[in-house]
């Protein structure tokens, strides 16, 4: 009951997108053939590219470091499997744009011949820095989507009092984390456990959507010896956006422009709880990631283990390829996902879902004039006006978006999901985010400018002062020598 | 280079049409009681209405040489005459449906920019213009004369009624509100002036003179009930219009019930149904949140009341409604969600400690 009344108080808006989660929701987890070969891309978070460190030609063994992390933010990254290094260059990469980014290609030797892995058997007995300090060698990011290095939330939030595991799964389609929670209990809630002694949490909720009952049994069952919670929470989406399933689960709100830890909490997604579990118990990297493979246009969707690097075509291939031609081809959830128009593109650790969609599926439709209904405004769940920001973007009022709270915008994508005039309300919002990043570079790069200009001005101003008071300096020597040199011949001539 | 389709990559089946289509399935029992209330006549104006919002908004499209087929079928126009054919007398003369609709949707709507743009409900400022230009015929009401009764009028009765303003003998008749007016500019009380003028349950059905589609209550309830059930619209409106007319209603009705009529007087005559599950609901003229809304019709049910009782006209909805339509800009520049993170001043929450 409580949770119900902490429900009604909590999270506003919202949208009920059709599930889809039945077409790949039975289907096991299942380990695709080892592609030929593999592309490691040096990029896969948020944060500074790593630094390469081995080299093109070389023979690196499985879970070997290939790439060592870079500044504060960043993570390392580590060789899927054995092989050779057979070139470091740009490859496409898993982004809207199509843009190559530096990556290894792997030539895979079949023979998965791990490297020396720095097994723990007894984690209990590690300490919070230690914890950490693994999970940043493992390359561990977080694995929901937005692939923030974990270590570094770890250690940001020492002492929080809350942690919550989000188990929300709410894109439609995607069932990795279902299928990983409900195969992989045990190993889940040890890593939460280590997540938990590594920030000293005093509360432990794993949230998960009422519509994985046999997650949610799974979970309880491994978690009856602990004290985490696991809570059934309404299916809803964007149930699991980090803002919202704290806003369910403890009934408070981030502040604007701050992080959960400023309320005392931390949210890790079930999936990286396993992935540190792999990486404090037994050593291994985050060298691989569950991935639902699914949509209307894909003849046997699936749940699949996937090593980091596989081409997105050799998971099609392995679902049996397309039962009719996809209209769009997704990577992550249809809500958030990006577009792809590439298949050659490799799974990376931020990729949960790679769907096929058709024309029917993504019902999408050219937009027609705004009638104000509003079904925008009750569905976000923040609690803006996407009409009102919508037609200010249009009309180039960055300035007036930005005071109807543009910022505070989370892109879940619910607005233009209810819009009747399926106005592209979502892509307005990222459009205007996008330049207003850019007016602000190019604001630092005037101010920048400026200063250099203005000391530059300076400069000048004084190396011509300074030549001016040595002009008159001389000037005054010579008068007073000449001056001297006219006595003297004067007093010569007296 | 493929174009690069943004997320979300899922839609919801809904579309402009679509919501259209469901507010005039909504409208079609009131519709079609009107129809059978008041005959051939009725059913001539509403196609008149109709027709003439269809031809005058192609006309206009063309003009603006956009698309024709794209605008006409998003059903909007179509409504906008439909829903003032509901507040018409239905006797009234062909040309009084012909330029109302025209001034609805040129004027109400297209001049401002077509859909979405306007200010005003297009079909409320198209009825205070005609009740402005043309009292005589918008005051004019009949008893009905249903279809199926002996004496309702065949379709070229019906057609002589609407095209060539033929009288129909003795049956002049008062609407309930103008009656209650007039009787009290001759110094007669509601006591009397409500006898045998007013009884609840035929104001229910709607059995009276009236507008076309205004008379039937619990149909248009009933209507209404339905796209608050489809989500098409929510029930902050309405609600708040009902109460902003049945709340002043109870109040003066009690200080002296001989002068201020009660409640269910005020809510089951006129327009006030019609207008607050189909006026006050127009998502263009009305705010933007679920407490703007609410104010707005708590100030259309207000103003409705405030003009029926001490206004020069026996009706005051769509009065209401133009004079709420010129608030809502301002109501929507005060009334805003607060935001996730937020107080409602808009200042970030403040950060605490866990440990």
């Amino acid at each position: 009951m409580k949770l119900f009344d902490r429900f009604f108080s909590g999270m506003r808006g919202g949208v009920h997108p059709e599930g889809r989660k039945d077409l790949s929701a039975a289907r096991g987890i299942r380990v695709p053939p080892l592609p030929k070969k593999l592309f490691v891309p040096l990029q896969q978070h948020i944060g500074a590219p790593a630094s390469p460190i081995v080299c093109v030609g070389e023979r690196v063994l499985k879970g070997q470091l290939i790439a060592v992390a870079q500044g504060n933010v960043s993570a390392p990254v580590h060789a899927p499997t054995s092989g050779i290094i057979i070139a470091l260059g740009d490859h496409v990469a898993p982004h809207p744009s199509g843009l190559p980014v530096p990556t290894f290609t792997l030539a895979c030797d079949g023979l998965e011949e791990w490297a020396a892995l720095q097994a723990c058997d007894d984690p209990f007995a590690l300490s919070a820095e230690d914890i950490a300090a693994r999970v940043a060698a493992a390359g561990i990011v977080g694995l929901g989507g937005a692939t923030f290095p974990s270590a570094l939330k770890l250690n940001l939030s020492r002492g929080v009092q809350t942690l919550i595991i989000n188990g929300g799964e709410c894109e439609p389609y995607l069932t990795c984390d279902d299928r990983i929670m409900r195969e992989r209990a045990t190993a889940i809630v040890e890593g939460i456990s280590l997540i938990a002694q590594a920030v000293a949490a005093k509360e432990v909720i794993v949230g998960i959507e009422d519509n994985k009952q046999e997650a949610i049994e799974a979970m309880r069952g491994a978690a009856r010896a602990s004290s985490m919670k696991v809570v059934a929470m309404p299916s809803m989406y964007p149930m699991g956006s980090e803002k919202q399933i704290i806003q369910v689960l403890t009934g408070q709100e981030i502040p604007a422009g701050g992080r959960p830890a400023d309320i005392g909490v931390l949210v890790h997604n079930v999936a990286t709880a396993f992935a540190v579990h792999q990486a404090i118990r037994f050593g291994r990297p985050l060298i691989s990631r569950i991935v639902t493979v699914s949509g209307g246009a894909i003849k046997s969707p699936c749940n699949v283990e996937v090593l980091v690097g596989t081409p997105v075509q050799e998971l099609i291939d392995f679902a049996s390829g397309y039962s009719q031609a996809a209209a769009r081809m997704v990577l992550g959830g249809p809500m958030m996902g990006q577009h792809i128009s590439n298949t050659g593109i490799p799974v990376v650790k931020g990729s949960s879902g790679i769907l096929a969609l058709t024309a029917d599926e993504i019902g999408h439709d050219a937009a027609s004039p705004c009638i104000r209904c509003s079904t925008c405004v009750r569905a976000c769940p923040v609690g803006l006006l996407p009409l009102e920001m919508a037609a200010h973007i249009r009309g180039s009022d960055l300035a007036g978006a930005v005071d109807l709270g543009l910022k505070d915008c989370i892109a879940c994508g619910s607005c233009s999901y209810v819009c009747p005039a399926h106005i592209p309300l979502v892509h307005y919002f990222n459009y205007a985010k996008g330049d207003l990043a850019a007016q602000e570079r190019s604001k630092l790069k005037q101010e920048a400018t400026k200063k250099l200009a203005e000391a530059r001005g300076e400069r000048i101003a004084r190396i011509e002062r300074e030549r001016a008071e040595m002009m008159a300096k001389r000037k005054a020597a010579r008068a007073a020598k000449e001056a001297a040199a006219k006595a003297a011949a004067e007093a010569e001539a007296v | 280079m493929n174009s690069i389709a943004h997320s979300p990559h899922a839609h919801a089946p809904s579309s402009i049409g679509k919501v259209m289509l469901t507010v005039m399935l909504a409208l079609a029992p009131a519709t079609v009681f009107g129809f059978w209330l008041y005959g051939w006549p009725a059913i001539n104006l509403w196609a008149v209405s109709l027709i003439a919002a269809i031809l005058g908004e192609a006309f206009v499209i063309r003009i603006q040489q956009r698309a024709v087929k794209p605008v006409l079928m998003d059903g909007s126009g179509i409504l906008t005459a439909w829903l003032l054919a509901l507040s018409l007398p239905p006797y009234a003369p062909w040309w009084i449906a012909v330029v109302g609709s025209l001034f609805a949707v040129v004027v109400g709507k297209q001049i401002f920019g077509g859909l979405g743009q306007n200010v005003f409900n297009p079909a409320m400022a198209a009825r205070v213009m005609l009740l402005i230009s043309f009292p005589l015929e918008m005051t004019t009401w009949g008893a009905p004369l249903p279809l199926t009764s002996p004496n309702g009028l065949n379709l070229i009765e019906g057609l002589r009624v609407t095209f060539l303003s033929q009288p129909i003998d003795g049956m002049a008749s008062a609407s309930l509100l103008g009656h209650v007016k007039t009787e009290f500019t001759r110094g007669i009380g509601l006591d009397q002036a409500l006898t045998g003028f007013f009884t609840p349950m035929d104001a229910l059905w709607g059995m009276r003179a009236g507008s076309l589609g205004e008379t039937a209550a619990l149909l248009l309830l009933l209507g209404g009930l339905v796209l608050i059930a489809r989500r098409i619209i929510t029930w902050h409106a309405p609600v708040a219009m009902l109460l902003g007319v049945a709340v002043p209603a109870l109040i003066f009705s009690l200080i002296d019930g001989n002068h201020y009529a009660g409640p269910l007087v005020h809510l089951l005559s006129g327009g006030v149904m019609l207008g607050a599950f189909f006026i006050v609901t127009d998502p263009v003229t009305s705010p933007n949140t679920a407490k703007g809304q609410f104010i707005f019709g708590l100030g259309c049910g207000l103003l409705t009341w405030v003009i029926r009782t001490w206004g020069g006209y026996p009706e005051g909805v769509a009065f209401a409604v133009l004079l709420m339509n010129a608030a809502t800009p301002l109501i929507d520049q005060y009334v805003k969600p607060r935001i996730y993170g937020r107080d409602s001043k808009g200042v970030a929450l403040p950060a605490k400690k866990g440990a």
